[in-house]
């Protein structure tokens, strides 16, 4: 009896919160939007980022939310660490319940693309005409572009001034291998270490080695050409030589970044984003770009997240969700969004024009992140997950003495072909 | 009110309640256990790509991945470091544990804060511990390697050489259960009586005599479950592995877990079917010892 009492005038008052707040919501976005407003569709948007370092009173949130009201709508944000965003994204499409807006890594944009729960960015009416091709190749699968890059990274080897000007080598000088294989044992003879990248055995293992198999020529299609061979053996010789640390076996891209603040070391393999941590080093830094084997830039693999819009059942949704995505790629947007980032290269000629005319000295970065290549490009798409996995297991094995370099990339190859055909 | 009328009513109301009281816990098996198991298993017969994930039309190819597993030259390699670091590390934190359990039942000054220093691992977050031991065990920095250094060792790669790199998490894993032995351990010689040790001594018997006559037989139920306990909990670890080595390098610290886990979730292309069948593997291993144990239980009881 007592309980029925209790019930009955609780469910009137809950009745009550809910009307007040649906009110206020009505108010608030018939009072933003300025006729655009989509009817029959509710005024909160969902995004999922993988940015959890920034909360929901930083800056990045900040601009989201502003998208989102001058779409007329407020956006719920939440924010996942990288890998679990595409564990939660494909459990969400599962069951119907996809987000209107992902920021997404840009390897999975493909493998995303082909469940078949991404709109197309036609479907959604944006125009990509202004990306660069080779940032926006990354997300094109079967001729379709599925999202659009809101900034990109890649790798250089930066390198420690004093440290090289102890062992009298000039960084200008390193234009190929041997002259940085060379550096490397002018370097170490001089007491110092030479050069420490990441070899861990996850896609950032990949992520690290992909400059010097390309940089040799070689094919992912192809892990046991003789190019992919001479990659090997490349860093296979550094470690059995000394000029790199055993540890990169099992070094993520963080620790290498910690070994490399040091100041042992000459050399670093290390992305864009550690460019205010290299500013506030305790020594003078600088870049060059990955030589490739013969001389020239390595194309060096991008990094960095696609805007990509899950299919919604509700289709009225897009119209809001391509204004929230046009609000996130303005040219203006570009920029604020690289400096939010610690420097993540603008997509668009425009928008690096704007970040150069801000920061001149990211010039170099620029030059790269051009130069770079998606890994999922030459239409690899979902193939290039597969293909990485038995890249990175080969370069373990090849590293740790498990396999001979041939071995390893022979392996590597039955295993890649058997996954993919 | 009749008695016939309360005797058709009764039982019903009974009833009634009975399965009340039930329905939670039946509700909670069926959504934790049963449901989970149940998919783990729909997950392994059917061939689940991401885009069958998604559209849910995966198609059923029966034991189709469960070949696929073992015919794997990963599953040889995983089944040998599952069995090495499993009964290694078993075997050590029990004889340590059982160790420390006896050195604290005498019950000197300060044993209560010592013994609580012992659980120290136990209360460590896993990310903290086993990424302590990640740096402990660095080729270049490690502390172990300066310290071997410092007697004239050469560099030893725990974690990047295939050689060491299964015994040094294993050594990691060793560390992290000697508490939970200890506390059942020592709980357990808790419950027998000091009399019986009183009578032994006057009988003459010394303490590796008592040991080995009163403590090692009056234990074994609690060494029994401590063991089976250590079993269930060995094999299905992954992030100790995970965070120190990704079981790498290669494949040379890759347990059938950690082989699960990379395949669901280690890469960027999630492969559910064969990631649910290892798992399966993996609950039929602990399954059986589950029924062994049971087994012998039955048959201490009857004798």
């Amino acid at each position: 009896m007592h309980h029925t009492t209790r019930r009955t005038i609780r469910l009137p008052l809950t009745a009550g919160v809910a009307t007040v707040m649906l009110g206020l919501l009505g108010a608030c976005s018939s009072g933003t939007a300025d006729g655009t407003e989509t009817s029959g569709t509710d005024a909160t948007y969902t995004w999922w980022d993988p940015y959890p370092q920034h909360e929901d009173s930083s800056d990045w949130a900040g601009r989201v939310q502003a998208c989102g009201e001058e779409a007329g709508v407020t956006i719920e944000r939440t924010a996942y660490d990288t890998t679990a965003l595409t564990n939660q994204a494909l459990l969400a499409a599962q069951e119907g319940t996809s987000p209107d807006v992902i920021l997404l890594d840009n390897p999975a944009v493909s493998t995303l693309a082909d469940t078949g729960m991404l709109t197309t960015v036609d479907e959604l009416g944006l125009d990509t005409s202004a990306v660069d091709e080779n940032l926006l190749a990354a997300g094109v699968v079967g001729g379709d572009a599925y999202g659009i890059p809101i900034g990109a990274n890649t790798l250089a080897l930066y390198y420690n001034k004093a440290v090289l000007d102890a062992a009298g080598v000039d960084p200008a000088t390193v234009t190929d291998w041997d002259a940085l294989t060379a550096a490397l044992e002018k370097v170490t003879g001089a007491g110092k270490k030479g050069i420490t990248f990441a070899a861990i055995g996850t896609e950032e293992g990949s992520f690290q080695f992909l400059p010097w198999f390309w940089g040799a020529g070689a094919d992912l299609r192809e892990l046991d050409s003789p190019e992919a061979l001479a990659a090997v053996e490349l860093w296979k010789g550094w470690l059995d030589k000394g000029y790199a640390p055993n540890s990169v076996i099992s070094n993520s891209q963080n620790t290498t970044w910690e070994e490399f603040l040091t100041g042992e070391y000459a050399f670093a393999e290390n992305g864009t984003w550690q460019v205010n941590s290299a500013a506030e080093a305790g020594f003078e830094t600088g870049i060059i770009q990955i030589p490739a084997q013969d001389g020239g830039g390595a194309p060096a693999p991008t990094g960095g997240e696609f805007i990509v819009a899950p299919v919604q059942e509700d289709a009225a949704r897009y119209e809001v969700t391509r204004q929230i995505v046009e609000c996130m790629t303005t040219p203006e947007g570009f920029v604020e969004t690289a400096s939010t980032f610690a420097y993540y290269v603008p997509p668009t000629a425009e928008g690096q024009e704007a970040l150069l005319a801000e920061n001149p000295d990211l010039e170099p970065w620029v030059a790269a992140v051009q130069d770079a290549k998606g890994r999922t490009s030459d239409d690899l798409g979902t193939d290039y997950p597969v293909i990485s996995e038995a890249l990175w297991t080969a370069v373990q094995n090849a590293l740790s003495g498990a396999a001979t370099p041939q071995e390893a990339l022979e392996t590597a190859q039955a295993d890649a072909a058997a996954a993919t055909s | 009110m009749t008695t016939l009328e309360a005797r058709r009513r009764g039982p019903s109301a009974t009833q009634w309640a009975a399965v009340g009281f039930a329905a939670p816990l039946l509700v909670y098996l069926i959504l934790f256990y049963a449901f989970p198991l149940w998919r783990n298993v729909d997950l392994s017969v059917h061939d689940y790509t991401i885009r069958a994930f998604v559209q849910g039309n995966a198609e059923f190819v029966g034991f189709e991945k469960y070949a696929e597993v073992f015919s794997s030259a990963t599953f040889p390699v995983a089944l040998w470091n599952t069995a090495f670091f499993t009964v290694v590390s078993i075997a050590f934190q029990y004889v340590i544990g059982l160790a420390l359990a006896v050195f604290f039942r005498s019950g000197f000054r300060l044993s209560g804060l010592l013994r609580a220093m012992f659980l120290v691992p136990w209360l460590l977050p896993l990310i903290v511990s086993s990424s302590t031991w990640a740096w402990m065990l660095s080729s270049e920095n490690g502390i172990v390697n300066t310290v071997l250094g410092a007697f004239g060792a050469p560099q030893i790669n725990w974690l990047t050489s295939p050689d060491t790199a299964l015994v040094a998490v294993t050594v990691a894993n060793i560390w992290l259960g000697i508490p939970f032995n200890l506390v059942i351990l020592y709980s357990g010689l808790q419950n027998i009586p000091g009399e019986v040790y009183e009578a032994a001594s006057l009988d003459g018997a010394g303490p590796w005599k008592q040991f080995w006559s009163i403590t090692v037989p009056l234990l074994r139920p609690v060494s029994a479950i401590t063991l089976l306990l250590g079993l269930v909990y060995t094999l299905k670890v992954v992030d100790v592995i995970w965070i120190m080595t990704t079981g790498g390098p290669g494949n040379s610290t890759t347990t059938l877990a950690v082989w699960s886990y990379r395949e669901a979730f280690g890469t960027g292309q999630p492969d559910f079917s064969p990631a649910a069948a290892v798992g399966n593997v993996l609950i039929l291993i602990a399954l059986v010892f589950g029924v062994l144990h049971l087994q012998l239980q039955r048959r201490q009881e009857v004798s």
